[in-house]
């Protein structure tokens, strides 16, 4: 077999990590002041800046108005240094505009935008570090950027990546399973209901296995989101502290 | 070589400031944990009560008849009224509000005016002091000659009169107070931050003035000699500032910045407070972080002493 040997018989991936098991997640909130919002995340190797403006009144086409909700506009991008081969464009390649184009979809099915009629919400993702997971580290670090511009959500978008290699289910993978030409699934959940926000499958797969590739990101979003809630509740404690006294 | 080196070092012999990055401290809870026991605060997704007898309030939502948080924040309950106001907005403008903003458009009979909320307020011709103090019908003439009151890019002092049924404000300038700013310095931070008072225009007495916009703008400007009441609050003075005045300008702007990081609340005594307690170092050193600390701490503490 041509390739890297994803799973060990052992059990154990490239990175000495058990199947279902995620990368470290660290992440801060509110890492800007200019910003309404703005966050910081870490993935295992992936890292991703989320900044958060609005809402405001809609700029540039007037005709983007919408007298019901507010638009969301969603811009990705990776810095050039973010990947081993330096890239050229750092946003506005096809690549990133579909990247956009997910986050949108996926910030419109968790905000609350009929709340805002007349408004824009912009959402800005930058990648400073790629390996892999990009689109779920961009969504993971935006959601906490607009809990902190203090913009309503349904709930927290989660998302994760997952795999299948040998009859197993993958989650998380890393640039070198991603990139190995395996199935990849990104999925962001919004965990308290287990309702998808959005899903995205690469490549070919059993019909027989999707519903234990899905299940198995469903658990990662989940665990995603208890990271997620611990960095929130602790921001919230210190910023309240500090104004309390 | 050494010839080399020594040009070199000529050229680096002029003073900076290099730092290398340092641990962000944990700001201790356990030292705070008495201010946060009377606070609820929740999440996104938290359900506050299943119990259908309360009232929905802002940054809550239904779901599935269970009171559910839309925002990270903390719960305030009014009676039936369940809210939770979250840590860091835009401005929700209120009938009454002082605010200091930017005019980004010239439109047919109104400005519109950038306040940091969340659509752009409006500034009507009709309700402005027309130059001259004289009340009379405004005509086609005046619309014609909006430029010459305020342009694009001209910063306004102006009070909420009304709050349109999609959230947008209404503003007047209809007192001498209010009305275009002239030479000063703007500040923004969060509107979180500023307290409620009575007044939002102080007369400090280190020899400055400053507007505390409920919208989190602050203006600092040096204290005007007279009022020229004929102006009608559009006149702007070009006079030099002297020097003196610029320094404690610049010395009141670094403090406001010390205190909004430090997420200590704005007004007249807090500002006061941190202007004298930060006399022993320079202007530029407020901005670093350990002496912005220290600045904090006493008028922390000041503020605690005079609160008794």
């Amino acid at each position: 077999m041509a390739g890297l040997e994803l799973l060990s018989d052992q059990g154990y991936r490239l990175d000495g990590r058990k199947a279902t098991e995620l990368r470290k997640v660290q992440a801060r909130m509110g890492v800007f002041a200019q910003a309404d919002g703005s966050a910081y995340i870490e993935q295992g190797n992936t890292k991703a800046l989320a900044v958060v403006y609005g809402p405001h009144e809609v700029r540039g086409s007037r005709s983007r108005t919408l007298n019901d909700r507010a638009v969301i506009n969603c811009q990705y991008s990776m810095a050039t240094f973010s990947t081993s081969e330096r890239k050229r464009r750092p946003h506005g390649d096809r690549k990133s505009t579909e990247m956009s184009l997910h986050l949108k979809q996926t910030f419109e099915a968790a905000v609350l935008t009929n709340l805002y009629p007349r408004s824009q919400i912009d959402i800005y993702v930058k990648i400073l570090q790629s390996d892999g997971g990009n689109y779920s580290a961009g969504v993971n670090a935006a959601t906490l950027a607009v809990i902190d511009a203090g913009i309503p959500l349904r709930d927290y978008v989660c998302a994760c990546t997952a795999g299948f290699v040998d009859e197993t289910p993958l989650t998380d993978l890393c640039h070198a399973e991603e990139s190995g030409g395996g199935t990849s699934l990104a999925m962001a959940l919004l965990p308290r209901g287990g309702h998808i926000a959005l899903l995205q499958m690469d490549a070919r797969l059993h019909q027989d296995h999707l519903e234990t590739l899905m299940e198995a990101a469903m658990t990662a979003c989940k665990s995603i989101s208890k990271v997620l809630d611990q960095v929130v509740r602790q921001h919230l404690q210190e910023v309240s502290a500090l104004t309390g006294e | 070589m050494t010839s080399n080196k020594s040009a070199v070092w000529k050229t680096v012999s002029m003073a900076a400031d290099m730092r290398l990055p340092t641990i962000r401290k944990q700001v201790s809870l356990s030292a705070s944990l008495s201010a946060l026991d009377g606070k609820d605060l929740v999440v996104p997704g938290d359900v506050i009560t299943s119990d259908t007898g309360f009232m929905r309030g802002h940054g809550t939502y239904m779901d599935e008849e269970k009171l559910t948080a839309s925002v990270a924040g903390e719960v305030e309950r009014v009676n039936k009224l369940i809210c939770v106001r979250p840590l860091k907005t835009r401005f929700n403008g209120e009938v009454g509000d002082v605010v200091v903003g930017r005019v980004t458009e010239v439109q047919q009979k109104r400005w519109k005016v950038e306040t940091n909320s969340r659509l752009d307020s409006v500034l009507l011709l009709s309700s402005v002091n027309l130059p001259g103090g004289e009340l009379r019908r405004r005509s086609a003439e005046d619309e014609l000659a909006m430029r010459d009151y305020l342009l694009e890019g001209d910063l306004i002092s102006a009070e909420v009169q009304s709050v349109f049924s999609d959230g947008a404000l209404s503003l007047h300038t209809r007192s001498l107070k209010y009305g275009k700013l002239g030479q000063g310095v703007l500040i923004q931070l969060s509107p979180s931050l500023i307290k409620r008072q009575k007044t939002h225009f102080h007369n400090l007495p280190c020899g400055t003035s400053i507007i505390l916009g409920n919208n989190g703008f602050v203006w600092l400007y040096p204290t005007p000699g007279h009022q020229d009441e004929e102006a009608g609050g559009y006149y702007t003075s070009l006079e030099p500032v002297s020097l003196s005045d610029r320094e404690v300008i610049s010395r009141l702007r670094n403090c406001l910045l010390a205190l909004s990081a430090h997420k200590v609340m704005l007004y007249d005594t807090s500002v006061l407070y941190c202007y004298e307690s930060s006399m022993p170092h320079q202007i530029k050193d407020i901005l670093k972080p350990e002496v912005m600390e220290e600045v904090v701490m006493v008028t922390r503490q000041k503020l605690m002493e005079q609160e008794g």
